[in-house]
C-alpha cells in the first residue's frame, strides 16, 4: 500500500463514531452566518435587517476573485448585521437570522433522489459551483471555483478525491462515503468533465475497510474511476502528502500549486457538495459534522445547517459533560480551541471534539534538546525547532530563508517533543508574520 | 645550532616582508572616517534598539553626519540635552522636543477582569493574538505574556505579578517606542511627560459597546461620553465606543477622572486629592453630545 514518504506521525485514530449512522439535527431557533468562512476576502452581505429569507437565498456576495458566497440555511427574518466570537476566537462580522419555518428557494431539489442527467458545459458546471458557495470541506475552505480553474499553462493529468481523513476522531468523510457513495461518483464524474480528464483516484485510509470495500464494489459499474486504499499515516489528508501517496509526484514549495505537477486535490465532502450544487441547485448549506469525545455520552455524525450554534450539537451529543478542558472545532492535530459554545458551525467545521481535563492542559514546557525528533516527524522536510526559535527571537529572515511558508501547520512536531515545546504556536505566528512581509513586498513591486 | 639560526632568520625573514605588505595595503585601502561619527556613536546609549529607524547607533550616527540638518533624525532614547550635544558636534541647529514616556492602557487587572479560559500555548502575546481573544472576555485589552518587557532595551517595563500587567518605570522608559511596536494589541502609545511626570490618559482600549465592554471588565470604557462634556478644553474626543484624550489638549484638571462611572480614567503622580469642592457650575458644554449619552 502506498503511502508519502517523509516524516508523519501514528496519533491513535480514536474514531468511536465510525459505525454511526449521520443524524439530522433539528433546525436552530437562530442562525449566524460568519462573512469569513473561507479563505480569502470576507463576503458581502446582500440582505438587510428585516429582510425575509428562505432556505438557500443568497445573504451574501464574493468580496473578490478569492471568496465565496454564503446562503442562508434557514428561512425567516434577518434580525441583525453584528459581530459574533467565530471558531477563529475573534469577533467577526456576521449576519443573524431568526428562524420561521423551513420554506425552502423553489429552484432548489430537495429530495433524495439521484440525479445522473448532466448536459451542461464546463463554464455552466463552474458557474453553479461559484453560485452555491462550495468551498473545500476538508477544512482549508479554499474556494472550489478557484481551484477547478487552474492555470491555463499547467496539464492536469489526475483527479485526486481525498477521502483519507487521517485526522483522529473524526468520521464524517467516511459515514458520508458509507451513505452516499452513488452521489459521490456522480459528483467526481462531474470534476473529471470540468478539468477535461478521464483518471480519478479516490485516496482512503486503510482504516475504513468498509467503505474501500463499498466504493471499489461500485467502481465496477464507472470506467475513469480508481479506489486507491492507503497505508494509515497522519498527514496524509493533507493535499501535498496525498499527491505523493498516489501519485509518487513531489510539489515543488510555494508558489507552486497541485496543479504544477498535474493533480488537482478535492475533498469527498466537496465532491458531494458539488453534486448537490450542480444537479440538484442546492447550496452549500448543510454539512456533516462529528461530535466526539472521549468522554461524550452520545458521539454523533449529525448532518447539521450552518449557522447552527455548537451547544445544539453538545445538546443532541448528551450535553457537555463536567470535566471538559478543551472545546475543539475540528480534530485533535489541526482543530483550533473554541473560546464557548456559542460559536455556529461554519463552512469549515467538521467536527467538534471535547477533551477531558486531564487530557487537555499542556505539560510544562522544557528546553530544546535538540533530538530531532521534529525534523524527523515533519511531512514537509522543514526543521521545527529551528523555525520555532527563530521566531520566539523575532528573526522573520531566518523563517523565511528556512521555508516557513511551507508549513502545513499539521501538529506533527508539536505532537513529538519530548520538551513539549509549543512549536507549533511559534511558528504559526512566524508564519502569519513572513507571510505580511512577503505580501507587503509583492505589493511594492 | 645552525639550523635553528636558519629558521629564525627565514621566519623573521618572512615577517618582515608580510609586514611591509600589510603596511602598504594598509596605507593604500586606508579608510577614512569622519571623527564625529565615533564621537555622536559614543554619546548614544548603544542599545541598538532600532527606534530612530535605522539599523543601530552606529548607522544613526553616521546618518546625523551626512544629513544636511537634523529634520527626521532624532534618538529616542536620548534626552534632549544629549540630542544637543549631537546636533553641535554634527554641526546642525536643533529645536528642543517635548519629552515623552510609554503609558499602559489597560487596567484590566485579575481582580477587575477575571480568566474566562485558560490559554496554555506559547508565552508570547502576538502567539496568543493569533490564536483568539485571550484569556479574559475582553477582546483588546492587554494579553499579559510580556512582548512588551522583552521588547524594552532598557529594562524600563515588568510585569506586576499581582495585577498581571506591564508596569512602565518612567524614569528608565526612554519613550523609544519599542514596546508600542511589540504590543499586538496596541495598547501602548507614547504620551507627553509633562511637569512632574502627571499624566490623566483613559487607561482602557475596549471598543465594544457599553454593555458587553462592561460584562468583560469592570473598569473598561463604555463609551458613555460624560468625560467629553467634563472637559472643559475639548480635549477628549469620542469614537468606536472609546474616549481618548488628546495629551496636546489636555491641562490635566482631572475633572474627566472624576466623572468617569467606570473609573477607567487614570491619573497619575498627582498629590492626593482634597476634600472634593460640591460644585454645581456646568463645565463649558460640548455641542452634539446627545448621541454619545443615549449609547
Amino acid at each position: 500500500m502506498n503511502t508519502f514518504t517523509i516524516g508523519g506521525v501514528h496519533p491513535e485514530p480514536n474514531k468511536l463514531t465510525a459505525d454511526k449512522k449521520i443524524e439530522t439535527l433539528a433546525l436552530p431557533k437562530q442562525a449566524v452566518f460568519p462573512l469569513s468562512q473561507h479563505i480569502g476576502a470576507p463576503a458581502v452581505p446582500c440582505v438587510q435587517k428585516g429582510d425575509t429569507v428562505r432556505v438557500g437565498t443568497r445573504i451574501a456576495e464574493p468580496g473578490g476573485f478569492m471568496s465565496a458566497s454564503i446562503h442562508s440555511s434557514v428561512s425567516g427574518k434577518v434580525a441583525r448585521i453584528d459581530t459574533i466570537v467565530d471558531a477563529s476566537g475573534l469577533r467577526k462580522p456576521a449576519i443573524f437570522i431568526d428562524v420561521e419555518g423551513d420554506e425552502w428557494e423553489p429552484s432548489i431539489d430537495n429530495s433524495d433522489k439521484l440525479v445522473l442527467q448532466n448536459n451542461l458545459s464546463r463554464e455552466e458546471i463552474i458557474d453553479r459551483i461559484k453560485n452555491a458557495g462550495v468551498v473545500g470541506l476538508g477544512g482549508a475552505c479554499f474556494p472550489t471555483h478557484v481551484k477547478l480553474s487552474p492555470p491555463k499553462d499547467c496539464v492536469i493529468d489526475t483527479l485526486i478525491i481525498n477521502a483519507v481523513e487521517c485526522e483522529p476522531y473524526l468520521t464524517a468523510d467516511h459515514r458520508l462515503m458509507l451513505e452516499h457513495p452513488d452521489e459521490i461518483i456522480v459528483g467526481v464524474k462531474i470534476i473529471q468533465k470540468v478539468l477535461g480528464i478521464d483518471r480519478a483516484v479516490i485516496g482512503i485510509e486503510a482504516n475504513k475497510p468498509d467503505a474501500i470495500e463499498l466504493m471499489q464494489s461500485k467502481m465496477s459499474m464507472v470506467s475513469g474511476i480508481e479506489v486507491m486504499p492507503l497505508k494509515m499515516k497522519y498527514p496524509q489528508g493533507g493535499e501535498k502528502q496525498l499527491i505523493e501517496a498516489v501519485t509518487g509526484r513531489q510539489v515543488p514549495p510555494p508558489p507552486a500549486l497541485p496543479a504544477n505537477v498535474g493533480c488537482v486535490v478535492q475533498n469527498v465532502g466537496t465532491v458531494f457538495a458539488i453534486y448537490e450544487a450542480v444537479l440538484k441547485n442546492k447550496p452549500l448549506i448543510e454539512r456533516i459534522v462529528t461530535v466526539t469525545g472521549k468522554n461524550v455520552k452520545n458521539p454523533c455524525n449529525l448532518k447539521v445547517r450552518l449557522g447552527t450554534p455548537v451547544s445544539q450539537l453538545l445538546e443532541y451529543a448528551g450535553g457537555m459533560p463536567e470535566d471538559t478542558g478543551k472545546l475543539i472545532s475540528g480534530g485533535p492535530m489541526m482543530g483550533r480551541p473554541l473560546m464557548d459554545d456559542t460559536a455556529p458551525v461554519v463552512k469549515g467545521t467538521s467536527g467538534i471534539l471535547l477533551i477531558p481535563e486531564s487530557d487537555a492542559a499542556r505539560r510544562e514546557e522544557r528546553n530544546c534538546i535538540r533530538c530531532a525528533k521534529c525534523v524527523q516527524a515533519c511531512p514537509m522536510g522543514l526543521e521545527p525547532y529551528l523555525l520555532a526559535t527563530a521566531s520566539e527571537q523575532s528573526d522573520w529572515e531566518c523563517a523565511e530563508e528556512n521555508w516557513i511558508m511551507s508549513c502545513i501547520e499539521c501538529g506533527c512536531c508539536q505532537s513529538t517533543c519530548p520538551s513539549r515545546r509549543p512549536l507549533l504556536d511559534w511558528v504559526r505566528l512566524a508564519k502569519n508574520r513572513v507571510g505580511g512581509i512577503i505580501r507587503a513586498r509583492n505589493a511594492k513591486n | 645550532m645552525a639550523f635553528i639560526l636558519t629558521a629564525v632568520l627565514v621566519l623573521g625573514l618572512i615577517g618582515l616582508v608580510l609586514g611591509l605588505v600589510l603596511y602598504a595595503v594598509s596605507r593604500k585601502f586606508k579608510v577614512e572616517e569622519d571623527p564625529r561619527v565615533g564621537q555622536i556613536t559614543e554619546l548614544l546609549p548603544s542599545a541598538n534598539c532600532g527606534g530612530c529607524g535605522f539599523p543601530g547607533c552606529a548607522a544613526f550616527a553616521a546618518a546625523c553626519v551626512k544629513a544636511e540638518s537634523m529634520d527626521g533624525l532624532k534618538c529616542s532614547a536620548c534626552k534632549s540635552e544629549v540630542m544637543q550635544q549631537i546636533a553641535a558636534i554634527a554641526g546642525h541647529a536643533i529645536e528642543v522636543g517635548v519629552e515623552k514616556v510609554a503609558v499602559v492602557r489597560c487596567s484590566g487587572s485579575c481582580q477587575n477582569r477575571p480568566d474566562l479560559r485558560i490559554y496554555d500555548g506559547a508565552k508570547s502575546c502576538a502567539a496568543a493574538a493569533l490564536m483568539n481573544g485571550g484569556a479574559t472576555g475582553c477582546f483588546y485589552g492587554c494579553l499579559g505574556c510580556g512582548d512588551c518587557v522583552k521588547a524594552c532595551k532598557f529594562d524600563a517595563i515588568s510585569m506586576d505579578p499581582d495585577t498581571g500587567l506591564p508596569v512602565v518605570d518612567q524614569d528608565k522608559c526612554t519613550a523609544c517606542g519599542a514596546c508600542v511596536k511589540a504590543c499586538p494589541r496596541f495598547i501602548i502609545e507614547l504620551r507627553n511627560k509633562n511637569k512632574m511626570d502627571r499624566r490623566v490618559y483613559v487607561s482602557c482600549v475596549n471598543k465594544d459597546k457599553g454593555p458587553v465592554a462592561r460584562k468583560a471588565c469592570d473598569v473598561a470604557c463604555i463609551g458613555c461620553g460624560k468625560c467629553v462634556k467634563a472637559c472643559p478644553f475639548e480635549a477628549i474626543t469620542l469614537e468606536n465606543n472609546l474616549a481618548y484624550i488628546d495629551f496636546e489638549k489636555c491641562r490635566l484638571c482631572r475633572k474627566c477622572v472624576d466623572e468617569c462611572p467606570q473609573h477607567s480614567i487614570s491619573a497619575v503622580n498627582f498629590p492626593p486629592k482634597k476634600e472634593p469642592k460640591p460644585q454645581a457650575e456646568e463645565p463649558a458644554a460640548v455641542q452634539n453630545t446627545e448621541s454619545t449619552e443615549n449609547k
